[in-house]
């Protein structure tokens, strides 16, 4: 157990989170209490004590059930569960009066696959999870051919098992079903609860086949490696330009409660240098506890002026997702700068300050710079070289003594020329410029990137390619 | 010092003899709490019973419930305790004729004349009690610290005094609503707790208990149109305690079941933001002129 643990917790800071030894040790008393036949308890005991950031939970789940999958005496593989599942099939049989004979002497292996579906759907409507679960065991055995020893993915076998299903399918058919058992129609709100419903047991039988794939993939090829090819990244370390698009759904998601954080510490961080003049009348007030000597002094909050900040973004294939995010970022803490202006380019550059005016659904702006901000001028390649050389001329005169400028790129110019002189006069105007690459340090200047031609002239390049590095390059700014 | 729960069973059902339906994790955490004598963590979304919790495990045990309520600004003199320095002047200059001063500096600074403040209070006291530390992510970082010792150690330092060391150690909980990252020491020191929406079968279950008199069928209809809601991606996903006010509005206007117009009408005891009503008319279908 102590071995099993200790491989536990390994794993665990291998996929990133951040472990300590107490917090390990607490872990090892925690089980202690816990009967360890109680597979949930176990694993909350495990949580409570080794996880303490909700955004983490999911790695720890996956490492939770790669390792602690095989034990416990309702995860045993297909054998096993077999009698129960029979037993299951046919009062089933006989309560739709269906009995042909089959049911009563095949057993689970001589069904059809049609009648695999049609138990399907009876779980699916019914909510049945005991059924779920044995028929998203069957469904992994029968259809997703799985090989031992060969080193294919787990995704590999989900989706083969979910191609022979045709879920989709499924929930045409269950919608029709809940439609003739009011006999007629549903009223939209019904339909859409109806829709939720099933979505939401579908969505779990696909779990159930997911965990059956995992269980057996461990089983054949141990905890350990397994771990390994499973291992996801924590929704802060997932970089922008690689991330799937269950990730990138994550990412979104963490992205609210960073920009809520980052906010408030900003606004502490701006109440809290405390370096503002003696506040007398506060200082008088406060020796009265002291019997009227100024024993502890009081100093007014210090008001720094907040920046302006122009935002200037390259919103072409490649490095869409990193501006998307950085956008999205800037303007939810907007209260913290007096101004924030925004400009997306490909060849072309554009201004879509506007876009998120008036508006309160980030996504909906993001959406509109996409679709509507006019960024081609020739080709609709990126060409950083044209781009600067019109915002200089259009709104160079905007940038003041006050303004923050930051380029968000790969710099990725495609041989165009740089007008990198853009940059250097915008620094000579503005308070500071900075640049935010979304690509790793070591690509830079390769092939047609030419951000150190840039670099030179701005207060810092950043490389910023997760939402960690984005975070603290935003508390710098401030 | 024996514990207070036997089982997690027994926390589970002790909690739901209080009206609280907790989940697996909530009683197997509360449970190891009391096993492990460590503080819980409680962070969630906001209106999801974080501080019902820790009311009603102070209920079940038949426990105080001390509650430090956190906020910006929030210090030593308020959290753990403060001399009374008054009574201090007061007792010096009683004594003015009497010439021990060394009897009087002694004096001045014994139990008497401190005023125990939640966090001191909860050590000390002799009986079982319940600590809330709530919404303890609105403290700033270095106010945290105050927390560690009594957190960890179950005491409290006092350089006049000497040390307060916990007659019984009590329960405790602090609840955070995320705004902000609190410090790893804190973290350690706690078994960490995430508590989010619930499930459909349970917010059924909890508006079975909580709305008196209603129907199966209506709380049935009130969770599954919550999860819908809660699907959609809102500024602000409606709360625990805001679905059971909407299944107490539902129950006060009679209604017996829930239509698109019903659903139109009541939408803003469900929702607050005007864009967040509009989104969610739409999504299901509910004509809003």
């Amino acid at each position: 157990m102590l071995d099993l643990l200790a491989g536990f917790v390994t794993e665990l800071r291998n996929a990133g989170l951040p472990v300590s030894l107490t917090e390990n040790l607490d872990a090892m008393e925690a089980v202690q209490h816990i009967p360890i036949e109680d597979r949930d308890a176990f694993k909350y005991a495990l949580g409570a004590t080794l996880v303490k950031n909700s955004a983490h939970w999911r790695s720890f789940e996956t490492v939770f059930e790669v390792y602690f999958s095989m034990r416990g005496p309702e995860y045993k593989l297909v054998e096993g569960s077999e009698d129960e599942l029979e037993q299951m099939w046919r009062e089933m049989q006989e309560q739709m009066k269906q009995g042909d004979g089959r049911g009563s002497s095949g057993g689970m292996d001589a069904l059809t696959p049609e009648e695999i579906a049609q138990m399907l759907m009876q779980a699916l409507m019914n909510g049945d999870q005991a059924l779920m679960r044995a028929l998203a065991k069957q469904a992994v055995q029968r259809f997703a051919g799985m090989e031992p020893g060969r080193p294919v993915g787990g995704t590999y076998y989900l989706y083969r098992t979910l191609r022979n299903l045709d879920l989709e399918g499924m929930l045409q058919k269950l919608m029709d079903a809940s439609r003739q058992e009011v006999g007629g129609e549903l009223t939209a709100l019904e339909e859409r609860l109806e829709k939720d419903e099933y979505e939401s047991r579908i969505e779990q039988f696909k779990k159930e086949i997911e965990a059956e794939i995992r269980r057996r993939l461990v089983a054949d090829r141990g905890a350990e490696a397994m771990a390994k090819t499973l291992r996801k990244p924590l929704p802060e370390d997932v970089e922008f330009m690689h991330a799937s698009r269950d990730e990138m759904q994550a990412l979104k998601k963490s992205l609210y409660p960073l920009t809520r954080k980052l906010a408030a510490r900003l606004a502490r961080k701006r109440r809290h240098g405390r370096k503002g003049p003696l506040d007398f009348r506060n200082t008088v007030r406060h020796s009265l506890s002291y019997g009227g000597t100024p024993a502890e002094p009081k100093f007014k909050y210090p008001r720094p002026a907040k920046p302006e900040l122009m935002v200037v973004a390259d919103i072409s294939g490649s490095v869409a997702a990193f501006a998307r995010f950085t956008l999205m970022l800037v303007y939810a803490i907007q209260n913290q700068f007096s101004k924030v202006r925004s400009f997306v380019f490909i060849d072309g550059i554009d201004e879509v300050t506007d876009f998120f005016k008036g508006t309160e659904d980030i996504s909906e702006a993001i959406h509109r710079v996409n679709t509507e901000a006019d960024v081609v001028w020739v080709d609709g390649h990126s060409d950083y070289g044209h781009a600067f050389e019109v915002f200089w001329e259009k709104y160079g005169k905007d940038v003041g003594p006050k303004t923050t400028v930051l380029f968000l790129g790969d710099a990725r110019n495609n041989y165009h020329a740089s007008q990198a002189w853009v940059i250097k006069e915008i620094r000579q105007k503005a308070r500071q410029v900075y640049w935010l690459n979304p690509e790793p340090r070591s690509y830079w200047n390769t092939g047609d990137s030419i951000v150190g031609e840039y670099g030179a002239h701005t207060d810092g390049t950043f490389e910023c390619r997760n939402l960690r590095q984005l975070e603290s390059f935003v508390e710098k700014l401030v | 010092m024996t514990p207070r729960f036997s089982s997690v069973q027994q926390v589970r059902e002790g909690l739901r003899d209080v009206n609280y339906l907790a989940d697996d994790g909530i009683a197997g955490v509360a449970f190891l709490a009391d096993r492990l004598a460590k503080p819980i963590l409680v962070e969630g979304p906001a209106g999801t019973g974080k501080t019902q919790l820790a009311k009603s495990i102070a209920d079940m045990t038949g426990s105080r419930l001390i509650r430090l309520q956190c906020y910006e600004g929030l210090d030593e003199s308020k959290a753990l305790y403060e001399w009374n320095y008054k009574k201090q002047l007061l007792r010096i200059q009683a004594d003015k004729n009497s010439d021990g001063w060394s009897e009087i500096h002694d004096d001045i600074f014994s139990r008497e004349f401190l005023l125990t403040r939640p966090l001191l209070e909860a050590i000390s006291a002799p009986d079982p009690v319940v600590l809330l530390i709530d919404e303890v992510d609105r403290v700033e970082v270095e106010t945290e610290a105050l927390l560690l010792e009594i957190l960890s150690e179950y005491q409290v330092s006092i350089p006049e005094l000497g040390t307060i060391t916990a007659t019984q150690i009590p329960m405790v909980f602090l609840t955070s609503n995320n705004t902000r990252e609190l410090s790893e020491a804190l973290k350690r020191r706690c078994l960490y707790l995430h508590v989010d929406y619930p499930s459909m079968e349970r917010e059924k279950e909890i508006v079975l208990t909580k709305v008196e008199g209603i129907t199966e069928n209506l709380a049935d209809q009130v969770a599954r149109i919550v999860r819908s809601i809660r699907q959609l991606d809102l500024k602000k996903s409606p709360s625990v305690s805001e679905t059971l006010d909407w299944a107490r509005t539902i129950m006060l206007l009679n209604i017996e079941t829930i239509d698109a117009q019903v659903a139109k009408d009541t939408l803003h005891v469900l929702l607050k933001y005007q864009t967040d009503i509009a989104k969610a008319a739409k999504e299901l279908s509910v004509d809003l002129v």
